[in-house]
C-alpha cells in the first residue's frame, strides 16, 4: 500500500524536473513565474502523499503554510512586473 | 483489493495524468497566456485529486481503526487543497494581468479587446 | 466592533478546524480551546480591518452560506471537470484558436466580481486577465474563440459556461 504513495511522488518529482526546463527557458518573465508556480504547487501536493508515506500530519501542516507563502510571493511578483511596487 | 484501494488508486492516477498533461502544456504550448491555461487548470485538478487520495485513506482509516490522527490528516490534505484550488486562480489573474501590462502581447490572438479598450 | 467579531469568529473557526480530534469536549481539549480562544482575538484585532474592508456583511446569512457550500463540489466542480479534459484535448492536439475578449457579467458587488473572475479562470477554456472597474466588465482570454465570435464587441456571461448557469448561482450567493 506504502509503495503506491512512493510512486506517486516520484512522478511528481520528475514532472518538477519539467517544469524546471521551463524555467530556465521560458523567454519572457512571467514564464518563469508560471513555471515557479507550477513547481510550487507540485511540491505541495507531493508534500501532502509524504505525510501519508511517513505517517506524519506535521508535513500536511508544512504543505499548508508553504503555499500560503508563495501564493504570497507569487502576488508581490506579478506587482513587480505590472510596475506597482 | 477493496472498494477503497481502487479508490485510492483511482484518484491517485487521475491526479498524475492531470499533472503530466499540465507540465506538458507548459513546454508545449506557444505562449504565456495558453501556457497559463495548461498550468492553472490541469496542476490544480491534478493536486485536488492527489489530496483527495489521501482525504479517503485517512477518512478509511479513521473508520477501521478509529485513531483520531487519521481524521486530522484527512481533514488537514482538504483544507491544503482548498487552499491550493483558492490561492491557484488568483494568482493566476495576478500574473496575466501583470503580463499584459508589462506589454506581453497574446501571440496568434484574432481579437485583443483589452487593447483596444487601453486600461 | 462588527469587523472584529467576525474576523475573530472566522479564526477561531479555522483554529477549531485545524485541531479537531485533540481531546474530548466534542472533538476538542480544554487547552486547545483556550488557546484559539485568545490566538484568535489577537487576530481580530490585527487583521479586522483586511477581511471586512467593503462593509457587507451579506456572506453572513446562513442561506448565502449554504449554497456557496453547495455551489462549490457540484455546479462549479462540473465546469471544473470539462475544463480539464478541454485543457487535455488542446494540450494533446494543439488546436486553438486564442484571444481576448470582454464579457459583460451584470454583477454589481466586489464579492460577485470577485467570486465569476476564480470561477472564471477554473473553468473551460477562459483566464480572466483584467476588469473594467467602471462597468464591472471582465477581459478574458480564450484558447479558442466559436467562428464569429471576435466581431462581437461585448457577450454575456452566460454564453460562456455551457453546462450549468454559473453566472445565476454566483448572482443568488453575492447579491
Amino acid at each position: 500500500m506504502i509503495d503506491v504513495w512512493i510512486l506517486a511522488v516520484f512522478c511528481l518529482t520528475v514532472l518538477m524536473a519539467f517544469a524546471v526546463v521551463r524555467l530556465v527557458l521560458g523567454p519572457t518573465a512571467p514564464d518563469r513565474v508560471i513555471a515557479l508556480d507550477t513547481v510550487n504547487t507540485l511540491v505541495i501536493a507531493s508534500m501532502i502523499l509524504l505525510g501519508v508515506v511517513f505517517q506524519e500530519i506535521i508535513i500536511v501542516d508544512v504543505a499548508i503554510v508553504y503555499g500560503l507563502l508563495s501564493f504570497v510571493s507569487t502576488l508581490y511578483i506579478a506587482k513587480y512586473i505590472g510596475g506597482e511596487l | 483489493m477493496t472498494v477503497v484501494e481502487i479508490l485510492i488508486y483511482t484518484c491517485l492516477v487521475i491526479g498524475v495524468v492531470f499533472n503530466s498533461l499540465g507540465v506538458l502544456g507548459l513546454l508545449r504550448f506557444p505562449d504565456l497566456y495558453t501556457r497559463m491555461h495548461a498550468t492553472t487548470k490541469a496542476t490544480t485538478f491534478g493536486s485536488i485529486f492527489t489530496s483527495l487520495a489521501v482525504v479517503v485513506y485517512g477518512l478509511s482509516m479513521f473508520f477501521s481503526q478509529n485513531a483520531s490522527q487519521y481524521l486530522n490528516l484527512a481533514i488537514h490534505a482538504f483544507l491544503a487543497a482548498a487552499f491550493l484550488a483558492f490561492t491557484n486562480a488568483v494568482s493566476a489573474h495576478a500574473i496575466a494581468r501583470a503580463a499584459h501590462k508589462s506589454g506581453i502581447k497574446p501571440m496568434l490572438a484574432v481579437v485583443d479587446r483589452l487593447e483596444e479598450a487601453k486600461l | 466592533m462588527i469587523p472584529f467579531l467576525v474576523t475573530t469568529g472566522m479564526a477561531f473557526l479555522l483554529y477549531l478546524i485545524l485541531t479537531a480530534g485533540s481531546g474530548s469536549i466534542g472533538f476538542w481539549s480544554l487547552s486547545e480551546l483556550a488557546m484559539g480562544a485568545v490566538l484568535a482575538m489577537i487576530t481580530g484585532l490585527v487583521t479586522r480591518k483586511f477581511l471586512c474592508r467593503s462593509e457587507s456583511y451579506r456572506l453572513l446569512s446562513p442561506i448565502r452560506l449554504l449554497l456557496l457550500l453547495v455551489y462549490v463540489p457540484v455546479p462549479f466542480f462540473i465546469e471544473l471537470m470539462k475544463a480539464n479534459l478541454d485543457v487535455a484535448y488542446r494540450v494533446i492536439t494543439l488546436n486553438i484558436r486564442p484571444g481576448i475578449i470582454r464579457v459583460h457579467s451584470g454583477l454589481k458587488t466586489d464579492l460577485g466580481i470577485f467570486m465569476l473572475a476564480n470561477s472564471i479562470t477554473l473553468t473551460p477554456g477562459t483566464l480572466s486577465v483584467g476588469i473594467d472597474e467602471e462597468t464591472n466588465d471582465l477581459f478574458i482570454h480564450t484558447i479558442n474563440i466559436a467562428e464569429g465570435d471576435e466581431k462581437k464587441e461585448i457577450i454575456e456571461s452566460t454564453e460562456l459556461f455551457r453546462l450549468v448557469n454559473l453566472p445565476a448561482w454566483i448572482r443568488r450567493i453575492a447579491e
